[in-house]
């Protein structure tokens, strides 16, 4: 195991190595998809040369990262290769952590096999199978071609997914402090993270063996105990970029700008050109319908999937990554790294097959049809808005299609996988 | 309360007042014996008669009494009397004409008209209504907003440094508006708003657009030229519209600000259809306090009204280097204007010292020689208010033969010059190039460069290079912009080595715009102002440091402090960019096509959530259940 991981590990350092030397580097991080007005190298610099200057970076409307952010680069500038050459690579040793434990809840699950009906063993995944998911959650993620991009083009969207990637950890590991403080730092980092706080809380309850009842004293205990460290790291991170920066002014230069959605640059999101043509009276009321849609499924979703908070991790991510106002691939890349955990999902998807082919040509399409507007000038900005809306649609239908799965596989884990008609003949299943 | 209503009541008059004067546009020769009859109504009725016509009296007697004054002024016996504050307040009006032939065979003809008062709108407690030669329109403007200095320029065309040679008073093509408010004012903004208001309906320009979005207070570039040093650049503004097309209607209101409108003087040449028939035009308004005497003790306010018009009449006139005054203007001088203390035409002769370049016929006996621009020029000099120098014809043609081909022209020792490079419509970059010819000395530049915040600019990315080595500004002043509220604004002192192009490159994304935040007709791309060069130039020979000296007005706009060097003021071209534009025709389809993707993603999560897993028990089909209907009345088992 340890050595295909190595193999790999140094695989993918060396094809970042050999981009970040060579002449398309620069190219890459000037992609659309691939960096946002959020995560741009080229404004961690400009925020930079700002403070070198003597002016405040959040005077301006170019460098949106946090404080946290200015100051970490402040120092490591002259190193940034290296950063974004381990961002990935703590996500990679993440990835080996959190199948490896999280399959080893599944093991014991199988072990536990006589709970389910019989005919559901070939659901449960043998331990063989689950010996090389780490590895294949580990390939799929760095050998990622979006995550690849986006670590050339040295986005700070890696750090930020590192982040995510060690909550996640710290959550399997069952550290409630770690995962905390982590999920606030994420939080601090880009605001959506904010809706992992309910399947975090939903491990924790289900680890502890407390049952999710609003009328139980320890259910509230610790819940609050958990929010508690949630809030108070979140106010006491906010708290010291006041005292590195001494004013206020990165709120609404980092927060203001996530959800007001300002800058209108394409990117890969569904925000731009609808906020681009939008009329100047609905522009607000569309703005807060598209921003609750990002954290309003917590809620039902939560509900419905409290038994399973991992699964739910997963969905918040992809639903983050899908509606957030300025996503770039490095996003879509985390949510894809799951996907290999969910491989015993795989004989209940639907159109996994129209999926993987609308997200492929999206992706060819993506710098083609950019080219044909921005340079070109033989298309216009219909044709590059029309593969947004087309991959977005590749997207939703991909997370919606491994959460029918899911529910499918637990529905015949209860009532068995071949299931009959009165009358004996093979039934199908509806949803109803 | 009543304080506010009486200035409420002002802002009306000046709105009315340029309303009117905005429907008289289109008919120039009507609308100039309205104004005059409005200037007798609002002005002082003593000096015109309310009829619209200046008796001839009057004339004769103003004519008189300027000469006199003339006179005393030549003696150098400054009359004392007329400087006392007990007296009413002094006022006097100049007129000046210079004409340079340019090497290129354009003709450069510069008007300045000077007013001068000696009253200070300013002052607490004191509200001055008694107007003579100053426009009541303006003075009000200046005491209603503090303006303590106010430079509003208005030009057609591009000045070309390196054909043409410096001009007199340097302006970008499009407006430029830049004030200084006095430092009592609060609310700079709010007064920088109405004013601009206020201006474009005295203008009848698109000064309205100007609002924060183009406005910038440069640190270093723009110091006032009048008295006082203020510093404190909070108190100024500055914009230009490098879009705005100067014609006709901006000329009129512009021409009735002068003493005698169109009617008398220079001003009758000022004849639109031959002055926009041309190279270059530029007009401007410049207002600002100045010291009254020698000592200084007291202030006085300068209105300087300047006109700049280059003739292209090289390629007009069939290959022939000949002008005249008819040919340019198509009116030759007959007067002076009867309110003018002088009024003088001046001709550049320097290139031409034994006549054998051109011939300027009437010869003139007058010569002045005036140190400008780092030069020492020589000119023949027509003093209008002598009447020998309308001869026997009663009238003043100048004319301007040339016998042979131009010399060389004396290199402009600065001189700038700006495009973008790059392709594609994501990013850009800005080239500035300086270029100091002078052949042995380095001298400090202020750059100076304000970009609307659609261009997203990259300072990281700035380069000053000079001799192919890096040339490190020593001096930054970078203020970045904000989506929609304010531009970026740029300034750098750079020292340029002698002899050398230093060249200026920064990076700039293109942003994508809401659809409606377009211009109309998107594609023709977005303008970006000029950038200001501000230099203090070495010069070939002494500058004349005694500002009080009687000097030709075009060598006195800009106050000399030393004698080595002197100040110009250098515009680059404005930029024109393209940015990426949506399309404007389906703000409803994207609507739609947007929210159905949402509601696709809501649709299928809102199904998976509320429904459940069931057992498809398909239904009989049609047939099946009515043979069950009949079976169950005949108590036959049903088919299943």
């Amino acid at each position: 195991m340890a050595a295909p991981l190595t193999l790999l590990l140094i695989v993918a350092v060396t094809i970042r190595a050999v981009l970040f030397r060579s002449s398309w580097a620069e190219l890459i991080s000037e992609r659309v998809e691939v960096v946002s007005p959020l995560n741009a190298w080229k404004r961690v610099v400009e925020g930079l040369a700002l403070l070198d200057l003597g002016v405040s970076p959040y005077s301006g409307d170019v460098f949106h990262e946090t404080p946290f952010m200015i100051y970490l680069f402040h120092f490591v500038v002259d190193y940034a290769e290296i950063v974004f050459m381990v961002s990935p690579g703590l996500v990679f040793c993440l990835s080996r952590f959190l199948t490896s434990l999280y399959l080893f809840r599944k093991q014991k699950y199988a072990l536990e096999s006589d709970r389910y009906p019989a005919d559901c063993l070939e659901l449960l995944r043998s331990p063989k199978e689950m010996f090389y998911i780490p590895l294949k959650v580990a390939m799929f993620y760095l050998l990622n071609p979006f995550t690849i991009l986006s670590c050339v083009a040295k986005s700070t969207c890696g750090l930020n997914n590192a982040i995510i990637a060690l909550f996640i950890l710290c959550t399997l590991k069952g550290s409630a402090l770690l995962s905390g403080i982590l999920l606030a730092l994420a939080t601090y980092q880009s605001i959506y993270p904010l809706t992992l706080f309910a399947p975090a809380l939903l491990f924790f309850l289900q680890r502890l063996y407390i049952p999710v009842n609003l009328r139980r004293s320890s259910f509230w205990f610790f819940t609050l105990q958990y929010a508690f460290i949630y809030v108070g790291s979140l106010v006491v991170i906010t708290g010291l970029s006041f005292f590195l920066l001494g004013s206020w002014d990165f709120i609404p230069s980092v927060y203001g700008f996530i959800f007001s959605v300002p800058d209108l640059t394409p990117n890969i999101g569904l925000f731009w050109y609808f906020f681009a043509e939008m009329f100047e009276h609905f522009r607000l009321f569309f703005i807060c319908v598209f921003q609750i849609n990002v954290f309003f499924y917590t809620i039902p979703l939560s509900i419905k999937l409290k038994e399973h908070p991992v699964f739910l991790i997963f969905m918040q991510i992809a639903i983050i990554s899908i509606f957030k106002s300025y996503p770039t691939v490095g996003d879509v890349a985390l949510y894809m790294a799951f996907l290999p955990a969910w491989s015993h999902l795989y004989r209940f998807l639907r159109n996994i097959f129209l999926v993987s082919c609308v997200l492929l040509a999206c992706s060819a399409l993506f710098p083609v049809l950019w080219h044909l507007w921005i340079y070109a000038g033989s298309a216009n900005s219909n044709f590059y808005y029309a593969i947004t809306l087309l991959f977005n649609f590749g997207q939703i239908l991909l997370v919606s299609d491994y959460f029918y799965a899911y529910l499918r596989r637990e529905h015949h884990l209860t009532h068995g996988l071949y299931l009959k008609k009165k009358d004996g003949t093979e039934a199908t299943l509806v949803l109803k | 309360m009543a304080a506010h209503r009486c200035g409420l009541s002002l802002v009306f008059i000046l709105i009315f007042s340029s309303l009117a004067c905005h429907s008289s546009c289109d008919s120039l020769e009507n609308a100039n014996e309205d104004t005059e009859e409005k200037q007798s109504v609002s002005d002082t009725p003593r000096e015109v008669n309310s009829d619209g016509s200046i008796a001839a009296e009057d004339l004769n007697e103003r004519r008189g009494r300027s000469t006199d004054a003339e006179l005393d002024r030549r003696d150098g016996t400054r009359t004392s009397e007329a400087l006392t504050p007990a007296a009413a307040a002094r006022d006097e009006f100049q007129e000046e004409l210079v004409i340079r032939p340019l090497h290129s065979g354009d003709i450069y003809a510069s008007f300045q008209f000077r007013t001068l008062w000696d009253t200070d709108f300013l002052q607490e407690g004191q509200k001055v209504s008694h107007y003579r030669l100053f426009p009541k329109s303006l003075g009000q403007v200046l005491s209603k907003f503090s303006v303590r200095e106010l430079h509003i320029s208005f030009t057609q065309g591009f000045w070309r440094t390196m054909q043409w040679g410096q001009p007199f008073i340097p302006s970008p093509p499009g407006a430029e508006l830049w004030v200084w408010f006095h430092d009592t004012v609060s609310d700079v903004d709010g007064n920088w708003k109405e004013l601009t208001n206020v201006l474009s309906g005295i203008f009848c320009a698109s000064l309205n657009f100007i609002d924060l979005t183009n406005t910038v207070q440069p640190s270093a570039s723009f110091k006032p030229l009048g008295l006082g040093n203020a510093t404190d650049h909070r108190f100024l503004r500055y914009a230009t519209l490098p879009r705005e097309i100067v014609c006709t209607e901006n000329l009129t209101p512009w021409k009735k600000l002068l003493p005698c409108g169109s009617k008398a003087g220079l001003a009758v040449l000022l004849k639109s259809e031959k002055l926009f028939h041309s190279s270059f035009h530029s007009q401007a308004v410049h207002i600002r306090p100045v010291c009254q005497d020698e000592q200084c003790t007291s202030k006085a306010w300068e209105l300087r009204q300047t006109l700049n018009v280059v003739f292209d009449l090289y390629t007009a006139g069939q290959g022939k280097k000949e002008w005249s005054l008819f040919k340019m203007f198509s009116r030759t001088l007959t007067e002076a204007c009867p309110l003018a203390t002088s009024s003088k035409v001046y001709v550049d002769i320097t290139d031409n010292p034994e006549g054998e370049l051109f011939e300027l016929s009437p010869a003139t006996p007058l010569l002045s020689q005036a140190v400008v621009l780092g030069d020492r020029r020589t000119y023949s000099v027509f003093d209008l208010t002598r009447a020998e120098t309308f001869g026997q014809l009663r009238s003043l043609n100048l004319l301007l033969r040339w016998k042979g081909d131009g010399g060389e022209m004396l290199r402009p020792l600065l001189h700038a010059e700006r495009y973008v490079a790059g392709f594609g419509l994501q990013t850009g970059e800005i080239h500035t190039v300086i270029y100091n010819n002078h052949p042995y000395r380095a001298f400090p530049v202020l750059l100076m460069d304000s970009v609307p915040w659609y261009l997203q600019l990259y300072i990281h990315t700035l380069t000053v290079t000079s001799k192919s080595r890096d040339n490190k500004p020593s001096y930054i002043h970078y203020q970045p912009a904000k989506d929609r509220h304010r531009p970026h604004l740029l300034e750098m002192l750079i020292q340029l080595p002698p002899h050398s192009m230093t060249e200026v490159t920064v990076q700039f994304e293109r942003a994508l715009l809401k659809w409606t935040e377009y211009t109309p007709d998107p594609n023709h791309g977005f303008y970006v102002g000029s950038s200001v060069v501000s230099a203090l130039v070495p010069s070939m020979v002494a500058m004349n440091t005694n500002f009080t000296q009687d000097q030709p007005l075009f060598s006195s706009f800009v106050p000399v402090k030393e004698e080595s060097s002197y100040f110009v003021r250098v515009y680059t071209e404005p930029l024109l960019v393209n940015l990426p534009t949506p399309d404007f025709s389906m703000p409803y389809n994207v609507i739609c096509l947007t929210c159905t993707v949402v509601a696709v993603g809501y649709g299928s999560f809102y199904n998976l959530l509320t429904r459940t897993f069931q057992v498809d028990e398909p239904s009989l089909p049609l047939a099946k259940r009515l043979a069950n209907l009949i079976r169950r009345i005949r108590g036959v088992p049903l088919l299943t």
